[in-house]
């Protein structure tokens, strides 16, 4: 797929996500927003997985460690045929296997995740395996920027490097918002690239829409004997003009008529492109 | 010099012991580690992941001879149980071993999470677990462990009473296909069992018959309560002694009949008296319609008092003496 058909399928995936959180009655619409993107690319370009494989223990892995943002993984799986799209208008219903996060029931879905922190060490392990077994698949993770506070990622971030990970990728959906607000009031981050850089991560910084950038950092990632960490700079809300940088769409659903704006916003832009 | 440490056990007991034909062992951690690596030269999926543990847990031997199946996390108990989880998840058997009262605590929501609600066959060894590190304080006890994890879903818990229970508790926690944990302490244990036992996950040892009173012990506590038995026995009084070496699933039926069949009912354990093994046996009877004069030994809900493991089972009457006074007194015979 090119850069411009990928683009035109995000219009379409933000458009099932909204519906999706609006049947579900919950979400988290910022956070799926910013991180569809990165998704999308993840999984129609980088890696090496398809349902078909997703038993082949060679299969590249990836955690979402901001299991939050559940719903733009499930739209995204979807898509790429992993289950019905039907599936998705059980999301957080009454016996649903469709949790508001992401659980190893769903095909396609390495691990339970949804607190925070936990992500990154799990791919440590996992990336550890691969290497334990001379395996070729990779190891992927999607981190928050508000999550890096939990100590665990820095735990992780010393094993990672002190074991050469290079099969390692830690993806960071920089959106700069989280539920209280901004990052740099809530808890600060910055300098976010040399902390990581100082943990002797392999750092690379691209705009988190950008196609082209997201796809030449994440494809072709490794420096031997470095895990990767990749600073993707994103909007929350991304794609919907009213709740892009704005904390409250962190976890708000929207009404009827926001829906109805929304959807109108990006069919506006789909039919643009 | 340092004094030495007191022994767990009086010359009235040791005498019993001797009369009981009881033979001492080595610590439970040191069978732990050999079983461990006997089983890991045999399957190479094997890992043992430590905290700056391998020398705590007697692991050195192995790190030394299989250097490829140890992965040493540094002092990070949320990383160890974590990345336990992850190789666990990429077909490895993970051992995460680490001092129980870090392994249970610093990182519960991985155990929580990572092991038990993403169920991956990870096996999570809780070392000098209780209070085997005594004098060290309450940072170091583990009298917590026990509750916490009874109130997760999907895991084992184990509690081995001797060397044979914490040989096969090891090898069913590498045959598991969900997860186990596993607790014991560091010192020397007597052997409890006749060669020919048969030890099941899930399924209490009777170490000693008797229907006038049952103690139900589990871990380290068992050895004191069939001392206690042997002492009991010789006042007149029959005791059952049960090993409840599973703590989940507990053997409901054999807690059950011991009901039925025993007059009063003890339970021991070296855990806070909240949560543990005494409560499980409390709701499984009244539950199940058999109520019995019963107590709950173990430390009690205040601060530990200061000594060595010795010093802390007598003055909480974890000992033949103890135990012996506590069956009397709650068969009004004292």
């Amino acid at each position: 797929m090119t850069n411009a058909e990928l683009e035109l399928k995000a219009i379409q995936l933000r458009k099932r996500l909204l519906k999706v959180i609006v049947d579900a009655g919950a979400g988290h619409t910022g956070g799926g927003l910013s991180c569809l993107d990165i998704l999308n690319v993840l999984y129609n370009r980088v890696l090496r997985v398809s349902p078909e494989t997703v038993a082949d223990p060679h299969r590249d892995r990836y955690v979402q460690s901001k299991g939050h943002c559940v719903e733009a993984l499930y739209t995204v799986l979807s898509d790429r045929g992993y289950f019905p799209e039907a599936d998705l208008e059980t999301v957080c219903h009454y016996q649903s296997h469709y949790v508001g996060h992401p659980t190893r029931q769903i095909p396609g879905i390495e691990m339970n995740t949804g607190a925070l922190g936990h992500g990154l060490p799990i791919c440590v392990g996992m990336a550890l395996a691969s290497k334990m077994d001379d395996a070729p698949y990779r190891v992927f993770t999607m981190l928050g920027d508000g999550e890096l506070a939990e100590g665990s990622n820095w735990e992780a971030g010393l094993a990672a490097s002190h074991y050469q990970l290079d099969n390692l990728i830690a993806i960071l959906d920089y959106n700069t918002l989280q539920i209280t607000g901004h990052t740099r009031d809530v808890m600060s981050t910055e300098p976010v690239a040399e902390k990581w850089r100082a943990f002797g991560w392999n750092v690379r910084e691209v705009n988190g829409h950008d196609y082209a950038e997201l796809t030449a950092a994440m494809a072709d990632p490794a420096v031997p004997g470095q895990p990767t960490f990749i600073i993707a700079h994103t909007i929350k809300g991304k794609g919907v003009s009213f709740m892009e940088n704005v904390a409250r769409w962190h976890h708000g659903v929207p009404s009827e008529r926001e829906f109805e704006q929304a959807i109108a916003e990006l069919e506006h832009r789909e039919v643009a492109s | 010099m340092s004094a030495p440490a007191p022994s767990m056990f009086t010359p009235a007991a040791k005498a019993m012991a001797q009369k009981l034909g009881l033979t001492m062992g080595r610590a439970n951690l040191e069978e732990f580690a050999d079983t461990l690596m006997e089983l890991a030269e045999a399957d190479p999926d094997i890992v043992a992941v430590t905290s700056d543990s391998r020398g705590s847990g007697k692991l050195a031997p192995f790190g030394k001879e299989l250097p490829k199946q140890i992965v040493e996390v540094g002092i990070a108990e949320q990383n160890l149980v974590g990345i336990a989880a992850g190789l666990a998840a990429c077909g490895k058997k993970p051992f995460a071993v680490s001092p129980g009262c870090f392994l249970t605590a610093r990182s519960l929501e991985q155990i929580k999470n990572d092991i038990c609600y993403s169920d991956v066959p990870a096996a999570l060894v809780g070392i000098s677990s209780g209070v085997s590190y005594g004098a060290l304080g309450t940072t170091h006890h583990s009298l917590h462990d026990l509750a916490v994890l009874r109130a997760i879903n999907n895991l084992t818990i184990t509690v081995p009473a001797d060397n044979f229970e914490t040989r096969e508790a090891i090898r069913a926690a590498a045959l598991a296909t969900r997860p186990v944990f596993v607790r014991f302490g560091k010192a020397a244990m007597y052997g409890l069992h006749r060669p020919d036992t048969q030890f099941e996950i899930g399924k209490a040892i009777t170490v000693h018959e008797g229907t006038d009173i049952a103690i139900i012990a589990t871990g380290e506590t068992v050895i004191h309560a069939l001392l206690a038995a042997g002492e009991l026995e010789s006042q007149g009084i029959s005791c059952r002694v049960l090993s409840v070496h599973t703590i989940k699933p507990l053997d409901a039926e054999a807690i059950l009949r011991t009901g039925r069949e025993c007059g009063a009912i003890i339970t021991v354990e070296e855990h806070l008296v909240h949560g543990g093994l005494g409560e499980a046996c409390a709701s499984t009877l009244l539950q199940g319609g058999e109520a019995k004069p019963f107590r709950i030994v173990g430390i009690p809900d205040e601060e530990t008092v200061t000594g060595a493991q010795a010093d802390i089972f007598r003055h909480y009457g974890i000992s033949m003496e103890g135990l012996t006074s506590t069956a009397l007194d709650l068969l009004q015979r004292a």
